[in-house]
């Protein structure tokens, strides 16, 4: 990945460093009670707690953050001070680490007074500008700015969230980069889900001197959806669902408005897919998932049709014909099966055409990476639909970055859902598709419920 | 295994091009004398069925005209003639190949058709049409239960894998439902397997997929999360996404592994939505079936896994061993309807019937070809109906065999080894048994060679025939004897043996009446034990008749152990005789010869005068040298001239004569004949007397009766005695009260 993305905040950190290295001992902000409410309640659960020293010092650290509000009046300053004190030190990030993309949120202040510039510190500044000033970091670091939320009040603090998202094998040169620019000095805290946050804990604190806070995957899904459900889409409706989803003439994406959200299944589709049973906002259960996900789309593309990225497979699919390649019920019984009340136009067999030689080379790749995503996404609305049945529930909530430009996906899902379940099941699609759980992990951060 | 590749002459190898790999009259049998034939060509398979006609030879007894003779009968080497007829019984055939073969099939099944009146049926196409399945199930009920080997069938969730999935609900043999299926088949596996490796064929696929390692190309949960999964309890082997690590450009990945992950994947949905509609139908149970899993132990290993993880062990995944013929045997019966199917019952002809597929590459080359080409299922008609017996305390868990040798590896490897070192006298019995025939010899090599190939691939895929136990392995061998046309080749030696022991009776029961009450009562049982040390089905027994032939019915009272025997249950048998006297006894007698008429028939006599009523029950058809029903009636008629009481309880209908349904050295309680069943019904029935190693011991040593019950046997196998803790001739007295029925 070179030095792309990474490569420009590792330069900026330099100089921050040693600002904020000497803007550490800066003694003026001495909080009256002494203490501060430690803010990572789960911190406890991860494996190496901090030492008690370590403990100190970070209370240390914390007293000393620039105070912005120091000029306000009586009756405010009461309410502020409270959210203050609650409130950590920024920047403020939610990572969500998954099997083949990291999804980053990250909170931009917009109500920064003066003051308060100029005693943040440098490093920080830096990382803002960066990441606000860019939409694509390096070669593979992309923010999605059609997503950002404006104007959205957090901790009491205003300002915009953006979403951004790498892949997961530059995990480690982010890593490296917190490291040779001394991102721990800035004692901030990153708060993170997904298996990543395990499986690269022990690289964080190694190699970037970071403790990482891990939070469970499931909990942050369902916090940042219910979070930016309630929070909309900059004025607009955050969940979705299409009308006429079979008919390209008439096919209408219509805003649906989550009045009452329980029960709720949610089925997130990332490289793999997890299946939730969601009853309220602290009761849900996971009630299966399958390993016929993302990841199996577009690593079976890359085999099949010699495709490099997500977008190219979703592109070749969307030129394809996947009636070349699957066998369907008509080329079975010439028809409709109508015993089992089966249209001509079921899949029998998915690849089941590729048996044969001669089929097999009459297929594009096009035609292949059509079917590959038709197979994929026919079998996930499949499953879902058997655990909406046995679940009782009748909200289908699809998420997760396999829906990322990805209409075919999200239609197919709609029609075969409504099909199938002869109308009984509602396919509902959300905006922000995969950054669920990054939204979880900085709502945990800030501790908001 | 050099014999077997000379096998199947005309055949090309193993070579699995287009062309018929062996020749087609053995794979499409009997086909000239089809009556009726249906066809069903679905989506990569051909399914085939017809009904034919087999002339073979059946070997029948006859009593001696005595009018007009003066030889006296004490005289005659023989009490009877046997006579070999021709005759014709119905055959179901049901051939399965892949459509690649389908053109010259056809051929030949035109060519073979043309001159007979065939009522050519055309079928359903469209593969798997699970309604079939039920009107198969429903017609054939006893066949697919004791194919299934699990009684408790009703309801459950049936699975067809072909080239989709078609999932039905099925609640009694009349009630099914179509309730769902997926698109992720065989046809899937097949289909992609074919584009991202070189393999092109089916099976070669799943071979290559049993080589491979999925985690070279899945995602696990170990990838994602690393080393912590062990902290979280999560198992770091799960796949979190098939293909997930073959996403990217720059790596090459061995099409072992891709065809492992492949079939992982397939596998693990199809059981993960099995699992989903259990749930949602409230079922347990689901069977699978198709031609992904037919005899592919890679399919069944990998479903079994996959319904067990998405289950948690709350659904069993079952598997038919002849399946996938659903949709062709549908549409044949039903066009056999007038037929009437109640008529009849079905047994499969081992000796017709292909093995489960084998992945495995030891096997010689044509036989590999031909099982994994074409499936074969031949199932003969019975001619009358077969039914549980009344007596047995829960019909719905009755399992004749008492071991599985599928499971136990170290019973497994005896008994075929047994069964190895026993062929050459098996053959050498079958071409004496026809002295006049001219290929008498020939035949008998090509039946050594069959059951032979049985044996070995038995030893490679102890379940290619379905769950292995001494009774299949004892079938197998009748089957293949009567398929070349030895129908009884004990015949001679039974003749022989009968007249023997027929010029002993009156000596042994003047014998037995000179006795004390209760000496005698021993005597009786001794001489049941002894009269089942004759048996020629037992090696260790055949070698001592073959070397002396004058082995004497003293001389086996001799060999057996003396009290206490291994099982001794006998005192407590004395003390209910002092009681009252049964009401009426059935006994399955063992071998001709000694034991039936120095053994059973004194016994039978003894329980005549206490005022029991007896049933005899002996085999439909011959099997080794067991007593069939048709001897047993001339020795009761040669018995009853000579004694009294047998004579008065024939006349008065106190001792009746019955054949079970069955021809094997084995006996299945679940599969008797229906007038048997009844008439032990009618009588009241109080005592079963089950006798010999292949009906007390291999079968039904565990199964539970509603009635008192004596099983009897001389453990004629040094292997199995010491397993059950004896030694050769050890005896087994097991005498069985039910609770509820007040024992003294």
């Amino acid at each position: 990945m070179g030095t792309g993305l990474l490569g420009v905040l590792m330069e900026r950190q330099g100089r921050a460093a040693t600002t904020s290295a000497s803007s550490t001992r800066d003694p003026a902000s001495d909080e009256p009670d002494g203490r501060r409410q430690e803010p990572l309640r789960r911190r406890s659960n991860s494996a190496s707690a901090p030492a008690v020293g370590d403990s100190a010092l970070t209370e240390e650290v914390r007293r000393d953050r620039p105070g912005s509000y120091s000029g306000t009046t009586s009756v405010s300053r009461q309410r502020v001070e409270t959210l203050r004190k609650k409130r950590p030190l920024f920047p403020w990030f939610g990572l969500d680490i998954g099997g083949t993309l990291v999804k980053l949120v990250y909170f931009e202040p917009k109500d920064i007074t003066a003051e308060e510039e100029e005693e943040e510190v440098e490093s920080l500044k830096s990382i803002r500008k960066y990441l606000t000033s860019n939409v694509a970091y390096g070669s593979t670091g992309i923010r999605d700015v059609h997503l950002e939320l404006k104007d959205l009040t957090l901790c009491g603090r205003k300002g915009n969230l953006h979403f951004i998202r790498f892949p997961t094998h530059d995990m480690p040169a982010f890593i490296q980069m917190g490291r040779d620019k001394n991102f721990s000095s800035l004692h901030t805290v990153f708060c993170a889900t997904g298996g990543g946050a395990y499986k690269f804990e022990q690289d964080f604190l190694t190699i970037g001197d970071l403790q990482l806070c891990k939070l469970d995957e499931l909990d942050c899904l369902i916090k940042g959806i219910l979070y930016i459900d309630s929070v909309g889409f900059n004025g607009r409706s955050q969940c979705y669902y299409f009308e006429n989803p079979a008919d390209s003439e008439n096919c209408q994406k219509l805003p649906f408005y989550l009045k009452n959200p329980y029960p709720l299944l949610l089925v997130n589709i990332g490289s793999g897919v997890s299946i939730l049973a969601v009853y309220s906002k602290d009761n849900y259960k996971r009630v299966t998932g399958t390993s016929l996900g993302g990841g199996t789309f577009f690593g079976l593309c890359c085999l099949l049709t010699g495709c490099t990225t997500f977008e190219e497979a979703l592109e070749m699919a969307s030129r394809g014909d996947s009636t070349k390649v699957d066998k369907l019920v008509r080329d079975i019984y010439g028809g409709d099966y109508e015993r089992f009340g089966l249209p001509g136009w079921a899949v029998a067999s998915s690849f089941g055409n590729m048996m044969s030689k001669e089929k097999r080379e009459a297929a594009s790749k096009e035609d292949l990476a059509r079917a590959t995503l038709i197979t994929i996404t026919n079998n996930i609305g499949s499953i879902a639909r058997m655990c909406a049945l046995n679940e009782n529930i009748n909200q289908v909530v699809f998420v997760g970055n396999f829906l990322r430009v990805n209409t075919i996906a999200m239609r197919l899902l709609a029609y075969a859902l409504d099909y199938w379940s002869k109308g009984q099941l509602k396919a509902l699609f959300s905006e922000h598709e995969g950054y669920f759980g990054a939204v979880g992990a900085l709502l945990e951060l800030l501790k908001i419920p | 295994m050099a014999e077997c590749g000379a096998r199947g002459s005309g055949s090309s190898g193993d070579s699995l091009d287009k062309s018929i790999t062996l020749p087609p009259d053995e794979i499409f049998r009997n086909l000239e004398n089809a009556k009726r034939f249906a066809i069903d060509i679905g989506g990569s398979l051909t399914k085939l069925a017809y009904y034919s006609t087999v002339q073979h030879k059946v070997a029948r007894v006859r009593s001696f005209d005595l009018s007009g003779q003066d030889v006296a009968e004490q005289d005659r080497e023989s009490p009877y003639e046997i006579s070999v007829q021709e005759e014709v019984t119905a055959r179901l055939h049901f051939v399965k190949f892949e459509n690649t073969y389908i053109e010259a099939c056809l051929d030949f099944i035109k060519d073979h058709l043309v001159n007979t009146e065939t009522k050519v049926i055309p079928a359903t196409g469209g593969g798997n049409i699970p309604h079939e399945a039920f009107a198969y199930q429903k017609d054939a009920d006893p066949e697919f239960r004791f194919q299934t080997n699990h009684p408790h069938i009703f309801p459950y969730l049936l699975v067809n894998i072909g080239s989709g999935v078609s999932i039905v609900k099925v609640e009694t043999e009349d009630r099914f439902e179509w309730v769902g299926g997926s698109s992720i088949g065989g046809g899937t596996f097949w289909g992609l397997g074919a584009l991202l490796t070189k393999t092109k064929k089916f099976d070669e696929l799943l071979h290559l997929a049993s080589r491979g390692q999925h985690a070279n190309v899945d995602m696990l949960v170990q990838d994602i999360y690393g080393g912590a999964h062990q902290t979280l309890g999560l198992s770091g082997n799960l796949i979190a996404s098939s293909f997930g690590k073959s996403a990217t450009a720059d790596q090459e990945f061995s099409q072992e592994d891709m065809a492992k992950s492949l079939l992982h994947m397939i596998s693990n949905d199809i059981g993960q939505l099995a699992c989903l509609y259990a749930k949602l139908h409230g079922l347990d149970r689901v069977y699978f079936g198709g031609f992904f899993i037919r005899g592919h132990p890679v399919t069944m290993r990998t479903i079994t896994y996959s319904i067990n993880f998405f289950s948690k062990g709350e659904v069993q995944a079952l598997f038919l061993r002849h399946e996938g013929y659903l949709g062709a045997i549908g549409a044949f019966l039903k066009g056999a309807e007038q037929d009437n199917p109640n008529q009849y019952s079905w047994g499969e002809n081992y000796a017709g019937s292909s093995g489960l597929r084998s992945a495995s590459p030891e096997l010689c080359p044509t036989q590999r070809a031909r099982s994994g080409t074409f499936d074969l299922l031949e199932m003969d008609r019975l001619e009358r109906p077969l039914v549980n017996l009344p007596l047995l305390l829960d019909p719905s868990s009755y399992v004749p065999d008492t071991v599985d040798l599928t499971d136990d590896a170290q019973a497994r490897e005896h008994w075929l080894t047994c069964f190895e070192e026993a062929l050459d006298g098996v053959v050498k019995r079958a071409v004496a048994s026809q002295p006049g025939s001219v290929d008498a010899a020939e035949r008998a090599e090509k039946f050594r060679h069959k059951y032979w190939d049985k044996l070995q691939t038995l030893r490679h895929q102890p379940f290619a025939y379905g769950t292995l136990t001494v009774r299949s392995l004892l079938d197998t061998r009748e089957h293949c004897l009567n398929e070349f046309n030895f129908p009884d080749p004990y015949s001679k030696v039974k003749q022989k043996e009968n007249g023997a022991a027929l010029r002993c009776f009156q000596r042994v029961v003047g014998a037995l009446d000179a006795l004390g009450w209760e000496e005698r009562q021993l005597a009786l049982v001794t001489g049941l034990l002894a009269g089942n040390v004759f048996d020629w089905g037992a090696k260790a027994v055949a070698d001592v008749l073959e070397s002396d032939p004058h082995f004497g019915f003293t001389e086996a009272k001799r060999k057996l152990e003396e009290r206490p025997w291994l099982v001794d249950c006998y005192d407590r048998w004395l003390r209910r005789l002092k009681g009252p006297p049964h009401k009426c006894a059935l006994i399955f007698a063992d071998n001709s010869g000694v034991d039936v008429i120095l053994g059973v028939f004194p016994f039978v006599r003894a329980l005549l005068s206490r005022g029991t009523e007896v049933i005899l029950a002996c085999n439909s058809g011959p099997a080794l040298n067991d007593v069939t029903y048709s001897e047993s009636l001339i020795v009761a008629e040669h018995i009853a001239a000579m004694d009294p009481v047998v004579h008065a309880a024939l006349r008065e209908e106190r001792l009746l004569l019955m054949q079970t349904g069955a021809s094997s050295p084995c006996l299945d309680l679940s599969r008797l004949d229906e007038g048997l069943a009844s008439l032990v019904r009618e009588r009241g029935t109080d005592l079963v007397v089950i006798e010999g190693m292949g009906r007390a011991v291999h079968t039904n040593y565990e199964a539970a009766l509603r009635c008192e019950c004596l099983k009897l046997a001389v453990i004629k196998n040094a292997w199995l005695a010491e397993r059950l803790g004896g030694r050769l001739f050890s005896v087994i007295f097991k005498y069985e009260v039910p609770a509820e029925v007040p024992a003294e």
